[in-house]
């Protein structure tokens, strides 16, 4: 692991481990912030924001930490950024914390989270677990982008809240409710097991 | 009747896995056999009452009164760790066959979103005291029906012929979908 160069150890966030579509960890806010595309960034941002610091602070400190207690550390460092984030949307960008919902403090119980914290930044130094949480936040917001693209682009006719479909244009409802975020993400995942065996067998 | 329509919201209209999107993970992981679903659902049944229960005194006595809610987070998150280690226990205790029957999946609860999710959804509908315990037990038992009806159509699904990049977590998410749209038949019973 050590090997790995940091452009690798950045890079393989966003494809080769993409949390989304390789691991399939964080699916929940994954399929629910999804309807709209500025939401989606918004929850990806977020998360980014928990995922790098607490990385940072957990590669730090984790001579600190007895092995017996270091999941209930973790969830106790995560939770505080977690925190830290709520408070600042909820002062900053009320109309967005709304419309996320409960989704920003679920962002604690995240699997991405406490995953790269007992898998990567528990074992490596905080400089290399900084860019594998940077890397892995960028595999997720890209998810999320795509996502959350797909669905407003045929759901509602907009990207970002701008038209982009012509009047001839009728959105697909389905594609706004829970049901459309569970079978575009279901094909978009199928889609990505078959580039990835397509370019295996290369 | 108040309480009725909290119930069957929870249950069938704001279904923790087919409108909030809550507990996705042991849905496509757990739910490849009815006898294990059934097992999972009912331990997550469980804690989501006792849950709730607790994370409403926690709320309402201790953090509201002293102005602390932005402490809600943290001390949701540990209270539910610590509830389900010590349900656990308990549980060996007091019934083995229970503990038996429910076994792994206890402490995978600790990390199940639907859990946290619930204890904060109660928090921000700010519902009352007897309001919360119906929703966290609807809430289990909206879970339960999901996840064993996923796992009865998964059971056939093995029989079918699948798309092999669609095997797995792809065609789960897609019957989901459709069961989401399903489920969504329900939004008119509570106007």
């Amino acid at each position: 692991m050590a090997t790995k160069s940091i452009k690798a150890e950045y890079l393989k966030g966003l494809w080769d481990e993409n949390p989304v579509f390789r691991q399939l960890l964080g699916m929940c806010p994954t399929l629910a912030v999804t309807g709209t595309v500025i939401t989606g960034i918004a929850m990806g941002l977020a998360t980014s924001f928990v995922l790098i610091l607490s990385s940072l602070v957990v590669a730090s400190i984790k001579k600190l930490i007895p092995s017996q207690v270091r999941i209930a550390s973790y969830i106790v460092i995560i939770a505080s950024f977690v925190t830290i984030a709520d408070q600042v949307l909820k002062a900053y960008f009320y109309p967005l914390s709304e419309a996320l919902g409960p989704y920003v403090p679920l962002i604690v119980v995240n699997c991405i989270i406490l995953g790269r914290q007992e898998a990567f930044s528990s074992k490596n130094t905080a400089g290399r677990s900084f860019i594998d949480a940077l890397g892995m936040s960028t595999g997720f917001i890209l998810a999320l982008l795509l996502l959350g693209s797909i669905r407003e682009i045929l759901g509602a006719g907009t990207f970002l809240g701008y038209q982009v479909m012509g009047s001839w244009f009728k959105p697909w409802i389905i594609m706004i409710l829970p049901a459309g975020a569970f079978m575009t993400l279901g094909i978009l995942l199928g889609i990505a097991l078959l580039i990835e065996s397509k370019t295996k067998r290369r | 009747m108040e309480l009725v329509a909290v119930f069957v919201s929870a249950v069938l209209v704001q279904n923790f896995v087919l409108y909030y999107f809550l507990g996705i993970c042991p849905f496509l992981g757990v739910s490849k056999k009815i006898d294990s679903a059934v097992s999972m659902g009912l331990a997550v049944t469980f804690v989501m009452t006792i849950t709730a229960v607790v994370s409403w005194l926690i709320n309402n006595l201790i953090l509201i009164p002293n102005d602390l809610a932005f402490l809600q987070i943290v001390s949701f998150i540990l209270v539910i760790a610590s509830l389900v280690q010590l349900v656990e226990m308990f549980i060996r205790k007091v019934s083995p066959p229970l503990y038996q029957a429910l076994g792994i999946y206890l402490p995978l609860i600790t990390t199940n979103c639907a859990i946290m999710g619930l204890a904060l959804i109660a928090a921000l509908n700010e519902y009352g005291f007897a309001e919360t315990v119906v929703f966290g037990f609807g809430s289990g038992i909206g879970f339960t029906l999901a996840i064993v009806l996923m796992a009865g159509i998964r059971e056939q699904l093995d029989l079918a012929d699948v798309p092999e990049p669609l095997k797995g977590a792809g065609i789960a998410l897609i019957v989901a979908g459709i069961m989401a749209l399903a489920f969504n038949g329900f939004i008119g019973m509570l106007t």
